[in-house]
């Protein structure tokens, strides 16, 4: 695989294998000495044009653990300030030697314009709404280690609830999890709904409460406050009242039932409970496997060879 | 035209495992503080083999599997495709482990589980135990207990398991 850019252009198999190596990867992030030569000599740049706290030091300690060599670039101190564009951005940080690129912008499809002017590897950390593939893949690998689902999601009820319309995590979960066989439905108001909703294999309801004990997994959006000013959410409180995980809907989910969040969390808002307090919250977890799937990528992409088996 | 020739029968292999499982013991003078680690794949069943033979003759001694995929040196220069996820579930700090494989050949597989061994603690000592040593060493490492000494030339696959020992050439 040359790039990991979205969960449907890897396809099922890949989403398998990295799965399968983001096994490898947790036991060794379960060691004393959390770390592996396997990717000495490479570089990889994290090129960050939007905030982010958990993807970017996600990735940067996953290189490390691979023994990559890492760079960090910041929008907010760099030649971009000055007028520089993407394109001259990338050829500049392309020309300095790098292996990978994993990038964060607020464009729909930057990663595949990005990957027209390098010869790297270009890995997607989140482009605008359109797609977070390691998020959807940590999301994966969380459920599947859960609850001891290794060989697929066949029959798994999964609930996403809250701002569908805005979100590249929704959008990368629905692709991840209907492709290893789950039945996905998305909970939210109509506002917060994308317009291209029916071409999706998802079912949608706006009744959280019709579904809540007969669900697997509860995953919960962040609500993005700066879109209230658009009048979408009449007000938080009422959101909560509908969609939030209240100590009611808490009581009401199902034993095993997992509940999820991508981070960052409002609390009070989706989330009126302390998700710490809750025996089915996975939400720490999906934090410490982000890593492991990212090591997964990394390798996947610089260190499997997998491009070699055309012959040079 | 391939040929394949059978050069140890299922008989041939478990005497040469009970006879190992003897000289482990015999040049530990004991099992106290030793651990058998079978590399991935197929070092695996090797090492269970190993330490049934082993607690048959005397005492339980752990076993656990490696593997090794992240620590090649040939990492970029061919495919790699792990098997399955490391398991040792005991402390490596001051054991006398055991590495167990199948087939030792160039001597770079060794190499990437010592390396990958280390990281897990500091073994007092590490011994190598393998069924076939088919020769041609690219690295300074020999094994303490070997089943069969097999020269071959290198264009031919050896494969072994608990069934036998077969040599498989193109010519």
């Amino acid at each position: 695989m040359k790039h990991f850019r979205s969960i449907d252009e890897a396809g099922p198999e890949a989403v398998r294998r990295l799965l399968d190596l983001a096994e490898h990867m947790a036991e060794v992030n379960r060691r004393p000495n959390p770390k592996v030569p396997a990717l000495r000599g490479k570089t990889v740049c994290n090129v960050f044009f939007e905030d982010s706290t958990r993807t970017r030091l996600s990735f940067e300690t996953a290189a490390k653990r691979l023994s990559a060599d890492t760079m960090n670039f910041a929008v907010s101190q760099s030649s971009v300030n000055k007028g520089e564009s993407l394109r001259d951005t990338i050829e500049t940080i392309a020309a300095m030697g790098v292996d990978a690129f994993v990038i964060r912008h607020k464009s729909s499809g930057a990663p595949w314009q990005v990957g027209q002017w390098t010869t790297a590897s270009v890995v997607n950390a989140g482009d605008g709404w359109h797609a977070h593939p390691t998020q959807a893949l940590l999301d994966c690998y969380t459920i599947r280690t859960a609850l001891n689902r290794r060989d697929s999601f066949d029959g798994l009820r999964i609930a996403i609830v809250g701002d569908i319309k805005h979100s590249r995590v929704a959008r990368s979960d629905i692709e991840a999890f209907t492709m290893l066989g789950a039945d996905v439905t998305l909970v939210a108001p109509r506002t917060l709904l994308p317009p291209s909703i029916d071409d999706l294999p998802v079912t949608v309801t706006t009744d959280l409460d019709a579904i809540i004990d007969e669900i697997d997994v509860l995953y919960l959006l962040r609500m993005q406050l700066e879109r209230i000013t658009e009048a979408l959410v009449p007000h938080l409180r009422e959101y909560t009242t509908r969609f939030g995980l209240t100590p009611e809907r808490a009581a009401r989910l199902p034993e095993h039932a997992l509940i999820m969040h991508p981070g960052p969390m409002n609390r009070g808002v989706e989330v009126a409970v302390d998700p710490s307090e809750l025996p089915g919250s996975v939400i720490t977890q999906q934090v410490t496997n982000g890593i492991a799937v990212r090591m997964a990528v990394l390798f996947d992409l610089l260190g499997s060879g997998a491009d070699l088996e055309v012959p040079a | 035209m391939s040929t394949t020739k059978q050069v140890l029968g299922p008989d041939d292999v478990r005497r040469a495992v009970t006879r190992m499982a003897h000289e482990i013991i015999e040049r530990n003078q004991g099992i106290a503080g030793v651990a058998l680690i079978g590399l991935q794949r197929g070092g695996v069943w090797l090492a269970e083999a190993l330490a049934d033979e082993i607690a048959r003759i005397g005492e339980p001694v752990p076993v656990g599997s490696i593997d090794c995929s992240l620590y090649r040196d040939d990492i970029g220069l061919r495919p790699v495709s792990p098997g399955s996820v490391s398991d040792i579930s005991f402390t490596v700090g001051d054991a006398t482990i055991v590495l167990v494989d199948d087939v030792l050949y160039t001597g770079r597989t060794v190499k990437a589980a010592l390396d990958a061994i280390t990281d897990y603690g500091r073994p007092k000592a590490v011994q190598l135990a393998v069924l076939v040593d088919r020769g041609h060493r690219e690295l300074p490492i020999r094994p303490d207990f070997v089943g069969k000494n097999l020269p071959t030339s290198a264009d031919e696959d050896v494969s072994a398991s608990a069934d036998g020992v077969t040599i498989a050439s193109d010519r």
